[in-house]
């Protein structure tokens, strides 16, 4: 193949066939210029049959690629007698090529495998990827752009610069001018003009891809590449390092904010009420649970309401708050009323129920995970720069916010958070002022409970849904908490989001274990430091 | 020491003692001495399931003394009697020899399976009883020194001390069950051959692991006795009742505070120790956090505050357990465990023996110095 040394010719006669043949595409087609195509697969020379693959190629049918295919795959088959040219479908059903009518009865007896060798390989690869960078749909020419880039074959060249010709994406066209100058690096025949170019495009894509591509230069690169493409080597391990740093923050976030979600109910009631639930875990797996059970009903009214099941998770929020925080009351008044002031106790009493809460579960739903669907509009990933976002972690980071923040509104903004800091802050003076703290407890607990429902529903999308959900989340949740302080709320946002971006930044240099033991023990020698976190209350409630 | 145990007997633990001593005699006897088809043998399976309680007891026995007396709720004590376990686990490894699967005289299977070519340093003396001994006492207690020494100097009490020991254990658990801390993974250590030359599957040898659990049980319960009647253990019981008010008055809480913890993980140690030979293995599991609230539990039964309960609420509620999982209502089991973590909190805050002597004390000696359960344990946080 031959570049810019009277090649370009050839390059350009095919830019315009190709641009020729696209605007045919688009009227009635050329009746016959397929079929002409297809007889030059009648015979067994090869350079016979290259023709065909380019002609075909050329003849812009919709059938092209699947001929093409058909002849990598030696399923192309000419019959010399009847002058016709058949293909098998994969699984072996034979095909007149020209009608794509099948073949009924007896295969001709004459058929021959139109045969292919090495040279022919390469001319198929080149027109099928030509095909593909053709291809109506952006996606499909998106990664054949991709996919060139990876395999850099010389042979594409031409296909490529004809689909950057054409191409109005841009971003598409640059993927398509990186695939090109991977091919050039790769070409022993470009100039070094046009190297030095190629490498500086590929500086400018910047990714894992790239630096591996100008770490595996051919041998007998000149000088002057080797070295360019090791400084845009230098310059991009630098900056892929940033991007590693600003994923892994971001996995942190992700992570910090299921944290926060499973821990926030943990941190009212524990503040407010100097109660550890340890059944808060079996809340957040009651919530995942009323999601289950919700999709499954707007799975069965799919028929009356097809809309219903996309946003099963819409319903499911305020459901899962309504019933864990209803269970959560039940539990208040039922048992941890008798308790208070023992909160060894409490723990304990609450354990207890977690187990049962746990069993019941399993009796009612199987032990078994349950299968809880995204949405389309949760599902899927975006890349933003070279971070790699997927919709769920991104929608649960915001809801989990919106959450945040409507719980800081009411405990700021209304009343019952008014009497709720009040008990928070002195118990019997504000008993004294009037407030009935039994009545603020019970709604305290089932505020707690339906919040942790809430994070079941978050986290029926990423977790397994089965009777042991909660008890993933509890000893991260207990972890949040006491490192947090129970002051306010802000401590507990700042925990979760610190433990979250530890744990990711750890994960990478000492392995996901190790690291989740590492954090462990940081967090109990930080609790020497600052027994109550670190947003303790102060003044008399502490010693209360 | 005898003056010790002379001092730590009264008439309910002297009754308790002399019943684990004539079991510890009665029950191996039993199993060796009659044919199988008396309706007096034991079958050679109780005995290592009761071996199993004793040693359950003398775990609990450890918890209550730091929980019942010092008011402080490790809710990680799981993880001593793993650590007495392993390092127990860790000797009989060593005496497997050549009978394992690959024949390593030196390595144990699993570090020839992983294709280690020398034994880690930690692993080194194990094969030597004496030295695996110290180490049953020394890791566990070495562990809760540290823990402790930070813990309580830096006053973290409360539920704060019982989640950050929940911590530890989890993250022993997470260690362990990791194949290159060279602790076998989370397949653990097991397939015992012989401890002192003496074959662990034969019922000689199983007789005798029961008797000796029974008689350090006895021994254990003799010895908490005598510290909690001592003025150390008052001292003890007053840190419970009124932590501050104990320190005003000059005492160093935590110093106290820290010797019972240590004591307490080091008799856990030893539980574990016994337990690993008569159940045949050890694996990370032992470290997990619900085993060591559920051993909470066993000493809230029987009766917080009361040693002998202790000892009573192990046996009482792993009998149960094993009555429930080894049989059709093994689905239950959680329920009925749930249900005695909610009961015993609310119904029966002092445990059976707890009730039982303080309905006798109150007939008797109206005056008795029972330590009421509604005022045992920390003063509320936000009270």
């Amino acid at each position: 193949m031959q570049f810019h040394k009277g090649g370009f010719h050839r390059v350009g006669w095919i830019a315009v066939l190709v641009t020729i043949a696209m605007v045919f595409a688009a009227l009635p087609l050329r009746a016959g210029s397929f079929e002409e195509a297809l007889a030059h697969f009648g015979t067994d020379d090869y350079s016979e049959i290259e023709e065909g693959i380019t002609a075909v190629a050329q003849s812009g049918d919709p059938r092209a690629a699947l001929i093409i295919e058909a002849l990598q795959d030696s399923r192309l088959f000419y019959s010399a007698e009847q002058k016709k040219v058949f293909y098998k479908d994969t699984s072996g059903k034979l095909f007149d090529a020209v009608t794509a009518a099948p073949i009924v009865g007896d295969e001709p007896a004459d058929i021959d495998t139109v045969g292919i060798n090495n040279r022919l390989r390469r001319a198929i690869d080149a027109a099928l990827g030509g095909l593909t960078l053709m291809s109506p749909d952006r996606t499909k020419r998106y990664d054949a752009a991709q996919a060139v880039f990876k395999s850099h074959e010389a042979n594409v060249l031409p296909a490529i610069e004809a689909a950057i010709e054409k191409e109005t994406d841009s971003r598409i066209t640059r993927a398509l001018n990186e695939a090109r100058a991977a091919i050039i690096l790769n070409a022993d025949d470009a100039s070094e003009a046009d190297k030095l170019a190629a490498v500086a495009v590929i500086r400018a894509r910047g990714d894992q891809d790239s630096v591996a591509l100008l770490q595996e230069l051919p041998a007998e690169t000149p000088a002057a590449i080797v070295d360019a493409a090791q400084r845009a080597v230098t310059a991009m391990a630098g900056e892929l390092a940033v991007w590693e740093m600003l994923q892994n923050a971001w996995y942190g976030l992700s992570l910090g904010s299921v944290l926060l979600l499973a821990a926030i109910g943990l941190a009212i009631t524990f503040g407010v009420m100097g109660v550890i639930n340890m059944a808060h875990g079996e809340m957040v797996m009651i919530g995942a649970y009323v999601t289950f059970v919700i999709q499954e009903l707007a799975r069965t009214a799919y028929a009356a309401y097809p809309g219903l099941l996309e946003y099963s998770l819409v319903i499911a929020v305020p459901a899962a708050f309504i019933i864990a925080g209803m269970i959560g009351v039940l539990i208040e008044r039922g048992i941890i009323r008798f308790l208070y002031g023992r909160p060894l106790e409490t723990l304990l009493a609450t354990w207890g129920l977690s187990l049962i809460l746990q069993q019941a579960v399993r009796t009612a739903f199987g032990p078994t995970n349950r299968e809880v669907a995204n949405p389309s509009w949760m599902s899927g990933t975006f890349e933003l720069g070279h971070l790699n976002i997927t919709y769920n972690r991104l929608w649960i980071i915001c809801f989990t916010l919106a959450v945040f923040v409507a719980l800081l509104g009411m405990l700021r903004l209304t009343r019952l958070g008014l009497e709720m800091r009040a008990v928070t802050q002195n118990r019997s003076m504000a008993a004294a002022m009037g407030i009935r703290t039994g009545h603020i407890d019970a709604l305290t607990f089932g505020l707690g409970s339906g919040i942790a429902g809430i994070a079941g529903v978050a986290l029926s999308q990423i977790d397994n849904v089965s009777p042991n959900l909660g008890q993933g989340y509890i000893i991260d949740s207990f972890m949040v908490v006491v490192f947090g302080g129970v002051g306010n709320l802000w401590g507990t946002f700042v925990g979760a989001m610190t433990l979250g971006i530890a744990n990711k930044f750890l994960e990478p240099v000492a392995g996901a274990v190790l690291g989740k033991i590492a954090i462990l023990i940081l967090i109990i020698l930080f609790i020497q430091k600052r027994p109550r976190g670190l947003f303790a209350l102060k003044g008399r409630a502490v010693e209360a | 020491m005898i003056s010790l145990f002379a001092r730590g007997s009264d008439r309910s633990t002297t009754t308790v003692v002399l019943i684990i001593l004539g079991l510890a005699v009665a029950v191996p006897l039993l199993n060796l001495m009659l044919p199988p088809e008396s309706p007096f043998h034991v079958p050679l399976y109780i005995v290592s399931l009761w071996g199993k309680y004793a040693s359950y007891a003398i775990l609990a026995l450890s918890i209550d003394l730091i929980w019942g007396y010092c008011g402080i709720l490790s809710l990680g004590h799981g993880a001593f009697f793993a650590l007495g376990g392993y390092a127990m686990g860790m000797y009989l490894m060593r005496q497997i020899g050549t009978r394992g699967v690959y024949a390593n005289p030196i390595l144990p299977d699993f570090m020839v399976f992983l294709n280690w070519d020398h034994l880690p340093f930690y692993w080194w003396g194990f094969n030597w009883c004496a030295y695996a001994a110290v180490m049953v006492l020394l890791v566990p207690g070495l562990l809760a020194f540290v823990f402790g020494w930070f813990a309580f100097r830096s006053r973290v009490t409360g539920v704060y001390l019982s989640i950050i020991t929940q911590a530890l254990t989890f993250a022993l658990m997470l260690g362990f069950f990791r194949n290159n801390f060279g602790f076998g993974g989370n397949n653990g250590l097991t397939d015992f051959k012989d401890v002192l030359g003496f074959n662990v599957q034969a019922a000689g040898t199983r007789g005798a692991l029961f008797a000796i659990t029974c008689v350090v049980l006895a021994a254990a319960l003799m010895m908490c006795r005598a510290i909690v009647m001592s003025k150390f253990g008052l001292v003890l019981i007053a840190i419970r009742d009124a932590e501050s008010r104990t320190r005003f008055l000059g005492y160093r809480v935590e110093s106290y505070k820290l010797l019972v913890f240590t004591l307490s993980a080091c008799i856990a140690g030893v539980a574990g120790a016994l337990y690993v030979p008569q159940v045949g293995i050890i694996n990370p599991s032992e470290f997990a956090p619900a085993n060591s609230i559920e051993e909470v539990i066993w000493v809230a039964v029987g009766g917080r505050g009361t040693l002998t309960g202790a000892i009573l609420g192990a046996v009482v509620v792993n009998y149960g357990k094993t009555y429930f999982t080894s049989g059709a209502l093994a689905a239950y089991w959680l329920f009925v465990l749930g249900s005695l973590f909610v009961g015993v909190t609310l119904l029966l805050p002092r445990g059976i023996v707890g009730s039982i002597q303080h309905l006798w004390s109150g007939r008797r000696r109206p005056d008795t110095p029972d330590p009421d359960p509604q005022s045992v344990g920390q003063p509320a946080p936000a009270e």
